[in-house]
């Protein structure tokens, strides 16, 4: 394996640079997906049926604390790529740690979020607008438990196997998935909870 | 080779001739909507035909001229990298053809989807079309009688048909009077036509909607108007009135003859709303980001409840 | 659900006999793997490979086999409506063959003719030794597999999908579906749709990064690019097909109102989800055999291709064009006059770069030396067959006309007349074109010239007939039609066509047994004489392609080559890098089935396990330390010179 160490070292081979490249293209895949997601969204959000509409059952602060939480992580796993470049692993896997931990705790608000609806009778059956709007927050709440699990795959590795170009480069290509998710939230946050919140 | 584009040119021949002999239904027009169409269909297929045309004579004479045993076995094709000229004209000539066809569809599209021309002093008769399993029901609420499986027309008056389902999407088609259209479970369409002769013509669901889709056709028959408002006025006189009982198990039969009653199941089963056209590109553009706030109420309205009251409210296209 | 109910499928006769049929063909194969004792060598060659020359062979082989499954529901369709009121098939049974026809002909037929000749074929024109994931290339052929294989079990277990490829709602609903049809249905399209997606990241990668040095974009063979442009636009199109399956599934099994009648659902978001991946997919399974015409029209006219950035233009073009003209795909839903007439003209402009295309083939022959091989035939007959639907496909998109053409038999004789001479006889000219680059010997040359004639013929009969039943307002899906119609007397000849067609495909087939049988081996690694890179190495190709990358300084570089006595193949020997085998496709992919069929039937449990078990496999990938492996100068040097030594 050629590694060209004037690279980062996720670049440093050509299999490496490929997977970056590759992963790229996937999330140009990914972006079509909640795209659709979110014209299903948009097509359907005020065909509420008999049950609430958005303004009645979005409610602002766990949604500021998940996207707080959300942009946070985004920002720690930045910091955990810049470490990793350094060649820093014990920063490295701090930073992913606690990315992870937030991603958790997103997690967590999103399920009490979803158990509210529910108490409040307002299930993915009730309406399409509810069938929307749930698959579009449950498809992007899937990718952050995937995220996690991911993670956790990766920091084991880093942990047995130190930093090499194939850590690295997992890693990194996870840091990608990461910001993604990221970029996505703040979709969601502005034109489902934020609209909705204000018609 | 030849023989193949023979073959066509016979087929073509073939086509000429049918449609010489005995029309097709499609070009045995019996109304302006269906004779606007018949007139399109047979302008696109002279057209498309010349472009056939130039395809065939092209093909021919490369294949004649530059197959391997007419040239003498030391022959190097040369390299060719391709001609600015030859391609900007066979760039700008389909060009030319397609914004001619475009006109053409623009102009006739408008043509059939207002009232027929001619008619226009004319307040048109409105029917309600709707669908259920493999039948059809004809509201007439200017009447107020209703018919299943079958639907008359007076003549030489524009006819406006609203069409719905109560079930899958189907198709409303009659194919001498005029182009089809979808009728769907939650939005109204429309189709305007007019007839201009006494007959009787085929109409059928040509959307499939399941296992008896084939058998799901109806009689359009057209007649005077003096004939329609007999016939309307016997209906209305004779026959019982639709109660909701009834329809609900009409709705519930799957094939059923013909049946005609004294009141429409509209009055308890209104039809859906009419359908503004930005929602339908909202769809899938992102346009209805911005929808503005008269539209997503109505489209709230649309549907919250299927039995609003019967509304006639439409966006103007 | 009872037994009774599961298996109602098999009180049909006819579905009986099928399932029959494949149960005997797969006992006899594993009885015959078993005799020749040749379980080991199958599963370590075939089951767990990752040579992208293996895939792509395994793809063509479904491909043919779904190819008969297709063509036996299009005879059995047409021999019921070769006659008025004919009762060979009741309404469900027909409901069912037009359904699982259309879906196996474009996703399991068409896509994997398509996707295994740009495997076998594409690393080889660009000069690389595998794909840029060849791993990847084995779960997204073991994806497709099982789905494949998942929908085709819908024949036996449970009962086909029924409301044709399209699957409208409400219609596919429960409500008026209730069998287990359309769950097969989104599961089935669902797996192979993810197989697919991750075919097209794959390839992008591997056309953008692989190429050999030298070989800029604009010196790339056409065929490459098409291929390029086509997983470009799966990239885009299959997530729309992705989310539209998993929304079909919520509403038939968690009871989401997406598509319902009431509490807000809307049935037309179906239809235009539908056909926004839908229009897009038929230039996927289009632009690729453009690609291959262009190859063979320009090895056989011995010339290089005219106006090559005009035909790389054209089909960029075409590919932002297919996004923007789905809903011609239901001018009748009442969208009013604008939105049809936008539809119209995207739809009608997509004549402009075809044309382009058509007039660029025809040039490249002026001034050439035209060879008749089977091939070029096929793109010779492509042509004037395809231009009729071209045409006819200008004649459907203007949308005031389009209100007497839509769903009758005008529309059916268009689509065929674009797919087959275009799809159909693009990937059968490509299969005769790569067969000896795949096996190293021939197909014989009269019986693939005389399975064209019957294919070419036939496929007129049976087709044009139905442009005039269209005009005569037969509406397609009917089971069957009363005499009074008039539809008889065409619908027999059409059924006629069909029949030609069966045996233009059955010589197809029993060519690969004759020549196989008789052929010569050994054949020379440039048989036709070509133009493209994957012509430079030998055939069957190494496992690495090519012993030494060769440098490109221009468009067909080898053709110039070979002309100027150059051997581009010539240059040092390295020792070579390649990946190792795994199996774990392949069992994850069978893993990925049962959750699915277990999903068919709503048996939540053990689909989960099932998926506990595909994770498995993605955790033990991450954690696996494998860098493939070595093949040393000497090996590669051995392998050059008995290839080399047995011409």
């Amino acid at each position: 394996m050629k590694i060209d160490s004037s690279l980062p070292l996720e670049y440093s081979t050509e299999e490496n640079r490929l997977k970056i490249f590759g992963f790229w293209i996937f999330l140009g895949a990914e972006i079509m997906l909640f795209a659709t997601l979110f014209t299903v969204y948009f097509t359907l959000h005020t065909r509420t049926g008999s049950g609430p509409n958005g303004a009645e059952i979005f409610e602002l602060t766990p949604v500021l604390w998940e996207t707080f939480l959300l942009l946070a992580s985004s920002f720690t796993i930045g910091l955990g790529v810049h470490a990793m470049r350094l060649g820093n692993k014990k920063a490295m896997m701090t930073f992913f740690i606690i990315t992870l931990l937030l991603g958790l705790g997103f997690l967590g608000i999103e399920i009490d979020e979803f158990v509210t609806y529910v108490h409040e009778g307002a299930t993915i059956q009730t309406s399409a607008f509810l069938s929307a709007l749930m698959t579009l927050l449950g498809t992007h709440g899937a990718h952050v438990t995937f995220g996690f699990f991911w993670g956790v795959a990766i920091l084991i590795q880093v942990a047995k196997r130190g930093l090499n170009p194939q850590t690295a480069n997992k890693a990194f290509i996870f840091s990608l998935y990461w910001h993604f998710l990221d970029v996505v939230w703040i979709f969601i946050f502005s034109f489902v909870y934020l609209k909705g919140l204000i018609s | 080779m030849k023989k193949k584009l023979s073959l066509m040119f016979i087929a073509f021949g073939a086509l000429a001739i049918l449609t010489g002999c005995e029309p097709l239904t499609v070009f045995d027009t019996k109304g302006p909507n269906a004779k606007t169409l018949s007139d399109t269909i047979i302008l696109s297929i002279i057209t498309m035909a010349f472009i056939l045309l130039v395809v065939y004579v092209l093909l021919v004479v490369m294949l004649t001229k530059y197959r391997a045993s007419k040239t003498p076995a030391d022959y190097e094709p040369p390299h060719e990298e391709g001609s600015h000229v030859l391609e900007i004209i066979w760039t700008v000539i389909p060009i030319i053809i397609v914004a001619f066809l475009a006109v053409v569809t623009v102009k006739t599209t408008s043509t059939v989807e207002s009232q027929p021309e001619g008619y226009d002093n004319k307040e048109p008769l409105v029917i309600y079309a709707s669908s259920s399993n493999w039948k059809w029901h004809f509201s007439y609420p200017e009447q107020g009688i209703e018919t299943v499986n079958y639907v008359n027309m007076p003549i030489d008056r524009p006819i406006e048909f609203k069409l719905y389902s109560f079930g899958p999407i189907t198709s409303f088609w009659i194919p001498q009077l005029a182009g089809q259209k979808y009728a769907m479970s939650d939005m109204l369409t429309t189709i305007h036509l007019a007839a201009d002769d006494i007959g009787s013509f085929m109409g059928r669901n040509s959307n499939f909607s399941g296992r008896g889709f084939a058998e799901m056709e109806f009689e359009a028959q057209t007649m005077t108007q003096e004939d329609f408002d007999k016939w309307a006025a016997d209906v209305k006189a004779n026959e019982k009135p639709l109660t909701e009982e009834k329809f609900d198990e009409l709705l519930k039969a799957e094939h059923v003859g013909r049946s005609s009653y004294s009141s429409t199941h509209l009055e308890f089963r209104p039809a859906p709303m009419e359908h503004s056209e930005h929602m339908k590109m909202g769809d899938m553009d992102h346009s209805d980001m911005d929808m503005s706030e008269d539209e997503m109420d109505h489209s709230k309205m649309n549907h919250e409840d299927h039995s609003q009251e019967k509304s006639e409210e439409t966006h103007s296209h | 659900m009872s037994m009774e109910e599961i298996f109602h499928p098999l009180k049909e006769p006819m579905i009986m006999g099928a399932a029959i049929s494949i149960i005997v063909g797969a006992v006899v194969i594993a009885v015959g793997l078993t005799y020749f004792k040749k379980w080991g060598y199958f599963y370590k060659n075939w089951l767990s490979t990752v040579d992208h020359k293996k895939i792509g062979i395994m793809y063509i082989a479904t491909a043919l086999l779904m190819l008969f499954r297709g063509g036996i529901d299009a005879l059995l369709m047409r021999a019921q409506t070769a006659v008025p009121d004919n009762g060979l098939l009741d309404a469900q049974h027909y409901n069912e063959i037009f359904t699982t026809h259309g879906i196996i002909m474009i996703l399991f037929m068409a896509m994997p003719f398509v996707i295994g000749l740009m495997n076998i074929v594409i690393p080889l024109q660009i000069g690389a030794r595998d794909v840029a994931f060849p791993r990847l290339n084995a779960v997204s052929f073991w994806l497709f597999a099982a789905g494949c294989g998942l929908l085709n079990l819908s024949f036996i277990i449970g009962g086909s999908p029924d409301t044709g490829w399209t699957a409208y709602f409400p219609l596919a609903g429960t409500e008026f579906s209730p069998t287990v049809g359309n769950n097969y249905y989104s599961l089935a399209l669902q797996l192979s749709g993810i197989g697919t997606l991750l075919t097209g990241v794959n390839f992008i990668t591997t056309i953008i990064k692989m190429r050999a040095p030298g070989m800029t974009l604009m010196k790339m063979p056409m065929f490459s690019w098409s291929i390029l442009i086509t997983n470009v636009i799966i990239v885009f199109a299959f997530p729309v097909l992705t989310v539209a399956l998993a929304l079909m599934m919520l509403d038939r099994q968690f009871g989401t109102q997406f598509f319902a009648m009431q509490n807000g659902g809307m049935d037309m978001l179906w239809a235009n989800l539908f056909w926004v991946w839908g229009h897009p997919e038929v230039y996927i399974v289009i632009l690729p055999a453009f690609g291959i015409f262009s190859e063979i029209i320009a090895t056989f006219a011995r010339k290089n291709l005219y106006g090559y950035k005009s035909m790389v233009m054209s089909m960029v073009v075409i590919s932002l064009l297919s996004f923007l003209v789905w809903a011609h795909h239901f001018y009748t839903m009442g969208h009013g006059v604008m939105v049809n007439s936008f539809f119209s003209i995207t739809t009608m402009a997509i004549a402009v770069p075809t044309g382009v295309k058509i007039f660029n083939w025809l040039l490249t022959m002026r001034h050439g030396k035209i060879q008749f091989t089977t091939p070029m035939l096929y793109a010779l007959g492509f042509i004037p067959i395809f231009t009729i639907g071209g045409v006819t496909g200008v004649m459907l998109a203007m949308s005031s006309a389009d209100y007497q053409y839509h769903n009758t038999m005008f529309l059916v004789a268009h689509f065929h007349y674009v797919l087959i001479p275009g799809t159909v006889f693009g990937v059968l000219a490509g299969y005769h074109y790569w067969w000896p680059k795949m096996f190293g010997f021939r197909l014989n040359e009269k019986l693939g010239k005389a399975g064209f004639w019957f294919i070419a013929i036939s496929f007129n009969v049976a087709f044009f007939p139905l442009f005039i039943l269209g005009l005569d307002g037969y509406a397609r899906r009917m089971y069957t039609y009363s005499e009074s119609t008039g539809y008889g007397p065409l619908s027999m000849v059409s059924f006629i066509g069909a029949i030609g067609l069966a045996v233009g495909f059955a010589l197809i087939v029993y060519n690969i047994y004759y020549s196989w049988k008789h052929m010569p081996r050994n054949e020379k690694a440039d048989v036709w004489d070509g133009r493209t890179l994957e012509w430079a190495t030998h055939s069957p190709v190494p496992e690495y392609n090519f012993a030494v990358v060769p440098t490109i300084s221009r468009l067909d570089e080898f053709w110039f080559a070979k002309k100027e006595g150059r051997d581009i193949t010539a240059g040092k020997i390295e020792k070579i890098h390649m990946p190792n085998n795994t199996g774990a496709p392949f069992w994850m992919s069978g893993f990925f089935f049962l959750a699915a069929f277990f999903a068919v039937f709503s048996l939540w449990t053990p689909a989960i396990i099932s998926m506990l078990f595909v994770f498995g496999f993605m955790i033990h990938r991450s954690f696996e330390d494998d860098h493939g492996r070595y093949i040393s100068v000497e090996e590669v040097m051995a392998t050059e010179k008995s290839l080399r030594g047995d011409k």
